[in-house]
């Protein structure tokens, strides 16, 4: 089964959940798919083995072969190669390495090599199959390495797949797939802005969700009535603690620093089988 | 005119509740939200919208089924993934138009779609630009810069002296449409070791980009020692702490009640937040010292 864990509103939570489920279940396969801002490492403390840098195809033009036709930029629909005189000019940070100038090309003048976009590292925590992805600083794209990221996913085992906030390409690329979508949101107007947005898109997607609650006694109750009104699970809350506030902030997940909360954990994947089956 | 951009790197560091306190503390500006794909700056200064238009973003394929002869060559091409049992998964799609190129046929063709709306609204605070991406659309970046086009438009027209932008987290396409050739980033961490991980990241894209960073500290006292090491980092790199917020649960009441932590009494936070505007304010007034800072010395 893959669950992924997503907001819509930023720092409502995710990885904190994320990273306490999976510890909580312990034999799982984790991906931190929030290739833009990576956290889950901090949490889970992987001991990497593996590293492999990530890229996408982008032209390369033989100048000697080139005869100026123009077809590859008319073709692009990025603006990513122009031609200007008898000068061929290419932006890789616009490329989107669909291979399109290459294939019009008649003089087969037009190439593609790598543009590395980031990395992916595996490793290990405890029984937990760790996989991150790392996007390079100043690189645009993130769904490519996404992409990659979920190559890596092991259908045998039980799969947790942090996402970036938002609902954009990022976050549709790392959700599309999943058997389960856990929303992190708080009882706040943003946190229930952001979930309704979150909820449009999984509907689109037709993946089933639910929603947990952090910092559920702060805000308001506009969050419940809502999941309410829309038939959509409240699967856990988490209230506001300082304590959980503080220890967050040293890197140690809700798990470690709150034992207690493992059974929390363990009834929310229960929920989450019995909301797939 | 100047244009200033607050960014986080992590999400939730408080982005848009200091975008709505500087917005209501600053007289003369035009508000941009650029972060489009969970927009959340209108639910503080409930706009009233003055003018609303389509966003078209990108095109997607569209096969004719009668045309088709199934043939693969489109499937076999596409490198998105995206067509299957000849049809095109619009969610996938990007758009490139290598499957109509392809297609011996002639069946695909390449369709234009409205992806998204913007808006330019009057608030409490003065003009604002915002807009909401369509669900599951792509092409943020593009609506981001078009976003930011519009406001600057605006503040010429009307002599604003600033544009605010309200900017995504993350450090991808939206942000990078968000940041580049502005005058100033306002980068709003936390004292969490995810906070100082993406401001980092966040920074090394300011650097990439050349653009000057002030550095906010929100809820410093969540985690003081960390706190102190943000700024420790900032001095070693030459970056300006713009001010530090201590946590505060009234400003989730400010949000609730629709105003900024500036209208809605938040104790210690709205007299930090009125100082700190008044130091970036005086940043951004200082032209010299515009240029210096960050990218001249670099992480």
């Amino acid at each position: 089964m893959i669950i992924s864990v997503a907001s819509g509103k930023g720092g409502t939570g995710k990885t904190t959940i994320a990273t306490s489920l999976a510890l909580s279940l312990g034999e799982v396969q984790f991906l931190d798919c929030d290739v833009e801002e990576p956290n889950a490492h901090i949490f889970l403390k992987p001991a990497i083995y593996e590293k492999r840098v990530i890229g996408i195809p982008v032209p390369k033009v033989d100048e000697s072969r080139c005869t100026f036709c123009r077809k590859c930029a008319e073709v692009c629909e990025y603006n990513s190669i122009v031609v200007i005189k008898k000068k061929v000019l290419v932006f890789p940070d616009l490329c989107h390495g669909c291979g399109g100038c290459s294939y019009v090309c008649p003089e087969g003048a037009i190439t593609e090599v790598e543009k590395p976009i980031g990395v992916i590292e595996r490793g290990s925590a405890g029984k937990i199959d760790f996989i991150h992805g790392i996007l390079n600083i100043g690189e645009p794209m993130a769904p490519p390495l996404i992409r990659q990221v979920k190559k890596q996913i092991d259908g045998n085992k039980t799969v947790i797949i942090d996402a970036s906030p938002g609902t954009s390409c990022p976050v549709v690329e790392t959700v599309k797939g999943s058997d389960f979508c856990v929303l992190v949101t708080e009882p706040t107007p943003f946190g229930l802005n952001d979930l309704t947005l979150a909820v449009a898109m999984l509907r689109k997607l037709a993946i089933p969700c639910g929603v947990v609650i952090n910092c559920a006694d702060i805000g308001d109750d506009e969050v419940v009535k809502y999941c309410e009104r829309e038939g959509i699970p409240i699967l856990m809350t988490i209230p506001w603690d300082r304590k959980i506030a503080a220890t967050y902030s040293t890197g140690i997940p809700l798990v470690e620093a709150l034992p207690h909360y493992t059974s929390n954990f363990l009834g929310l994947y229960e929920r989450i089988r019995k909301e797939t089956t | 005119m100047k244009q200033l951009t607050v960014i986080s790197g992590k999400g939730g560091t408080g982005k848009t509740t200091l975008t709505a306190a500087i917005a209501t503390l600053s007289h003369s500006h035009v508000l941009a939200d650029c972060d489009v794909d969970a927009a959340d700056l209108h639910l503080i200064l409930e706009p009233t919208v003055e003018k609303c238009e389509d966003f078209q973003g990108g095109k997607t394929a569209f096969i004719d089924a009668d045309a088709c002869v199934q043939c693969d060559e489109c499937v076999k091409m596409c490198r998105f993934d995206a067509i299957h049992n000849y049809t095109v998964d619009s969610i996938s799609c990007e758009g490139c138009g290598v499957c109509a190129q392809v297609c011996p046929q002639g069946a695909v063709s390449m369709q234009k779609h409205v992806s998204g709306q913007w808006f330019v609204s009057h608030t409490r605070a003065g003009y604002m630009v915002h807009a909401r991406l369509g669900i599951a659309e792509e092409n943020s970046g593009k609506l981001v810069t078009l976003v930011r086009q519009q406001a600057k438009l605006i503040a010429e027209k009307e002599h604003k002296e600033l544009v605010i932008i309200d900017g995504p987290p993350g450090i991808g396409c939206p942000v990078i449409a968000a940041i580049t050739g502005v005058d100033l980033l306002l980068a709003v961490t936390e004292p969490t070791l995810s906070g100082m991980h993406d401001l980092q990241r966040v920074l090394g894209v300011a650097q990439h980009f050349n653009v000057p960073v002030m550095v906010c500290i929100n809820k410093y006292d969540i985690n003081p020692l960390n706190a102190s090491k943000i700024e420790e980092f900032c001095r070693e790199h030459d970056l300006e702490v713009a001010g530090k917020l201590p946590f505060e649960k009234n400003v989730t009441k400010a949000m609730v009640n629709k105003k900024s932590i500036i209208e809605y009494n938040c104790g210690e936070v709205t007299e930090e937040a009125t100082r700190l505007w008044e130091t970036v304010s005086k940043r951004l007034s200082n032209n010299e010292d515009i240029t210096g800072g960050f990218e001249r010395k670099g992480a």
